[in-house]
C-alpha cells in the first residue's frame, strides 16, 4: 500500500466516514421503499439518528477535549423543549412542516449552546473526576427545573410559570405547551429520517472539521498536556470552552429532532441515564473516533429492538449489560487484546493494523 | 419544632448516604475508579434482608448479618471478574464496565424479584414501658417532636462505622496496606504488599458497608424496587465528592450535610430539592475545588 502523507491520511478517512453515513441512508431508503424495515425498527430510525448526532457531540467533549461530561442529555433536553416550544407557537406564523422544524432545531441548537456557555464557564475550571460530577449535577438541575416548569401561549405571546397552569395565565384561544411533569403531551411529530440524516452530517461535518482545523489541534494539545500546552500560549478556556459549546449546540439540535418524533414527551426522558446511553456509544466506539461512536450508537440502539425480535424481551436489558460488560473486557484487557491481535493477523494475513480513524 | 425534626430527618438520611459515600471513597482511593455499581449493591442487601426477615421469618439482626455476608461476597466476586482485568486499562473504560455491571444487578433484580415494589418492614419497633403499645419512636415534647428509633440507630451506626474505619485505615496492618497502595501501587507491591488481595478486602469492606446502608435505607423508607439503589447511589457519590472524594472523614461530613441539606429543601419544596442538592454542590467545588475536606494535589510540570 502506498504511504499517504497525514494530511491526505485525514482526508481519505474523513470521506470514509461521510460515504459510510450516506451508503446506510440511501440503503435504508431503499429497502424501505421496497417494505423491508419491520415497523419497529422504522420507528427507531429518528431515535438513531438524534443518538448518532450526541454520540458524535459528547466524543468533541469526552475524546477529544478529555473531560468526563455525565450530564450531556442535559443539554439535549433544553434543546427538546425549547424547539417543541418553538414549534407548537409557531404553528400558524410556519405552516410548512420542514421549516418549523429546521427552525425548531436552530432555536433547540441556540438554547442548548447559551446553557453549554453558562455551565461551562465554571465548569471548565475544575478536573477531573470532580468535572465529571458538576456535570451530572447540572444535568439534574436542568432535568428540575424543566420538571417543574410551565409554558403557555396565547396571542400575546408565551407565558411562563413554575407553580402551576393556571397561574399561565392563558388569554382567550391560549393552550399550554409545556406541563410540568407531564412534560408535552400535544405535540405534533414532524421529524423524519431524511432531517436527521441531514442533521448527522452536519454535525459530521462540523466535528470533523473543527477537529482537523488549528482550534482543534489546541483543543487535542490542552487534553493530552495541559500544562505543555499552557507554555505555549494556547488559552486553556477558551478552547475548552469551544469543544463544549459546540458539543452541547449539537446535543440541542439533536434533542430538538429526538421531541418531534413523538407525540408526548416529558422531562424524565433526559435523565442521567441518557447521559450514560450516550456515553456507552461513544467509550464503546472509541475515544476520538467519529465512526467508531456513528456505528456504537446505531448498533446499540437497534440491538435492544433486536433481542426483542427473538422473543427475549425480558431478558435483553440483562444482555445488553452482560454484552456491554465483555466488549469492554475484550477490548481492554491486555491479553485478550493480544489474543485478538493475532487472530486478526491469522485471518488477515499480514496487513499492518491501521490506524484509528480520526 | 419543625426545624428540629427536619434537622433530625435530615441528619439521619444523612447518615445512609454517608454509609453508602464511605464505601464510595474507599474503593475510589484505592483503585481510583468510580465503582457505579455500589448503589446496587445497596439494592441487592435490602432484598437478601427482606426475604430473609419475610419469608424465612430469621430475626431481622440475623437478616442484616446475611445481607453483609452475601454482599461481600458479592463484592468481591464483582470486582475479581469485572474489574480486575481492567487494572491497566484507562479509566474510562472501568467506568463503563461499572455501568455494565450497574445494570446487569438491576435487571437481575428484576428479573428475580420483580418490578412492583415490597413494603420493607420496621425492625425498630419496641413495647412501651407505661402502656405496652408497640412503639417507633421517643416522643418529645408532648408529641411535638417524635425522633424514630431507626433514625437513632442509623445515626449510631454510621458514627460507629466511621470510628471503626478511621481506626481501622489508621492502626491496622491492612489499613495500612490499603494507605500504601493508595499512594502507589508500584511500591506498594515492591514492599511486599499483595495488591490484589488489598483490592478485594477493599471492595468486601466496601459492599458490606453497601448492605448495612441498604437495611438502613429500607427501614426508614419502607419501599424496596429494583432501582431503589440508584438514586440514592449517585446522592451518596455526590456526597464523596461533596467532602472530597478518598478521605473518610470527608465522606462522613459530606454525607451529612447532603441528607440535611435535602431535607430542608424538601420541607421548602418537594419538586426541586434535588436540584438545590446539587446547586449546593456545585457553589461548593467551585469554592473549593478538591471538595470540603479533600487534599490539593500539586502539580508537577
Amino acid at each position: 500500500m502506498k504511504q499517504l502523507t497525514p494530511s491526505r491520511k485525514k482526508l481519505v478517512n474523513n470521506s470514509i466516514t461521510y460515504g459510510i453515513v450516506i451508503i446506510a441512508y440511501i440503503i435504508i431508503q431503499i429497502l424501505n421503499a421496497g417494505g423491508m424495515i419491520s415497523p419497529a425498527i422504522q420507528g427507531q430510525l429518528v431515535p438513531i439518528c438524534a443518538y448518532i448526532t450526541m454520540a458524535i457531540s459528547l466524543n468533541l467533549v469526552v475524546g477529544f477535549s478529555g473531560e468526563l461530561s455525565l450530564g450531556h442529555a442535559g443539554f439535549m433536553s433544553v434543546g427538546a423543549f425549547s424547539g417543541v416550544v418553538v414549534s407548537l407557537s409557531l404553528q400558524q406564523a410556519i405552516p410548512s412542516g420542514p421549516v418549523r422544524l429546521a427552525v425548531a432545531m436552530l432555536v433547540g441548537a441556540v438554547l442548548a449552546g447559551l446553557a453549554g456557555f453558562i455551565v461551562g464557564v465554571p465548569v471548565l475550571r475544575l478536573q477531573g473526576d470532580y468535572l465529571a460530577i458538576v456535570t451530572l449535577a447540572f444535568g439534574e438541575i436542568i432535568k428540575n427545573i424543566i420538571n417543574i416548569l410551565y409554558v403557555g401561549v396565547d396571542e400575546n405571546g408565551l407565558r411562563f410559570s413554575i407553580a402551576n397552569e393556571m397561574a399561565l395565565g392563558l388569554g382567550e384561544g391560549g393552550r399550554a405547551i409545556l406541563k410540568g411533569p407531564m412534560g408535552v403531551t400535544t405535540n405534533v411529530k414532524l421529524s423524519s429520517f431524511t432531517a436527521g440524516f441531514i442533521l448527522v452530517l452536519i454535525a459530521l461535518t462540523v466535528v470533523l472539521n473543527l477537529v482537523n482545523s488549528r482550534a482543534g489541534r489546541a483543543v487535542m494539545a490542552l487534553r493530552d498536556n495541559r500544562i505543555a500546552a499552557e507554555s505555549v500560549g494556547i488559552q486553556v478556556t477558551k478552547y475548552k470552552l469551544m469543544a463544549f459549546v459546540t458539543s452541547a449546540v449539537l446535543a440541542g439540535a439533536a434533542g430538538a429532532l429526538y421531541a418531534m418524533n413523538y407525540s408526548s414527551i416529558a422531562a424524565k426522558k433526559f435523565d442521567f441515564n441518557t447521559s450514560i446511553l450516550v456515553l456507552v456509544f461513544v467509550v464503546l466506539g472509541g475515544l476520538g473516533n467519529i465512526r467508531g461512536s456513528i456505528v456504537a450508537a446505531a448498533f446499540l440502539t437497534v440491538l435492544p429492538e433486536f433481542l426483542r425480535k427473538l422473543n427475549l424481551d425480558q431478558y435483553r436489558m440483562l444482555v445488553y449489560a452482560i454484552v456491554l460488560i465483555l466488549v469492554m473486557l475484550a477490548t481492554n484487557n491486555e491479553s485478550s487484546r493480544i489474543f485478538f491481535s493475532s487472530l486478526r493477523q491469522k485471518l488477515f494475513g499480514s496487513f499492518k493494523r491501521k490506524g484509528g480513524a480520526r | 419544632m419543625s426545624l428540629l425534626s427536619n434537622l433530625i430527618n435530615g441528619i439521619s438520611l444523612g447518615s445512609v448516604y454517608a454509609i453508602i459515600a464511605l464505601g464510595y471513597t474507599m474503593v475510589y482511593g484505592i483503585a481510583k475508579m468510580l465503582n457505579f455499581a455500589h448503589g446496587d449493591v445497596i439494592m441487592v442487601g435490602a432484598y437478601i434482608c427482606f426475604f430473609a426477615t419475610q419469608n424465612f421469618g430469621l430475626h431481622p439482626v440475623v437478616g442484616a448479618l446475611l445481607a453483609m455476608v452475601v454482599c461481600t461476597a458479592l463484592g468481591v466476586v464483582i470486582e475479581r471478574l469485572a474489574y480486575k482485568p481492567l487494572r491497566q486499562a484507562p479509566s474510562l473504560a472501568v467506568l463503563i464496565t461499572a455501568i455494565g455491571v450497574s445494570y446487569f444487578l438491576q435487571n437481575s433484580a428484576l428479573l428475580l424479584w420483580k418490578s412492583d415494589p415490597k413494603v420493607f418492614p420496621t425492625f425498630f419497633s419496641f413495647p412501651d414501658k407505661a402502656t405496652g403499645e408497640m412503639k417507633t419512636g421517643i416522643s418529645l415534647f408532648d408529641g411535638g417532636l417524635t425522633i424514630t428509633y431507626v433514625a437513632i440507630f442509623t445515626v449510631l451506626m454510621c458514627v460507629i462505622i466511621m470510628v471503626g474505619l478511621t481506626l481501622f485505615t489508621g492502626k491496622t496492618k491492612m489499613g495500612k496496606a490499603m494507605r500504601a497502595c493508595s499512594e502507589d501501587k508500584g511500591a506498594a507491591q515492591l514492599m511486599g504488599i499483595d495488591v490484589n488481595f488489598t483490592i478485594s478486602m477493599t471492595f468486601a469492606i466496601g459492599s458490606a458497608l453497601a448492605a448495612i446502608a441498604g437495611v438502613l435505607l429500607c427501614s426508614s423508607y419502607q419501599t424496596l424496587m429494583p432501582t431503589t439503589g440508584s438514586l440514592p447511589g449517585i446522592k451518596a457519590f455526590t456526597a464523596a465528592v461533596f467532602g472530597g472524594i478518598g478521605s473518610i472523614p470527608g465522606a462522613f461530613l459530606g454525607g451529612i450535610l447532603l441528607g440535611v441539606i435535602e431535607i430542608f429543601a424538601k420541607a421548602f419544596n418537594t419538586q426541586i430539592s434535588d436540584a438545590v442538592v446539587f446547586a449546593v454542590l456545585i457553589v461548593v467545588l467551585l469554592v473549593k475545588p478538591t471538595g470540603l475536606l479533600g487534599k490539593t494535589i500539586h502539580e508537577k510540570v
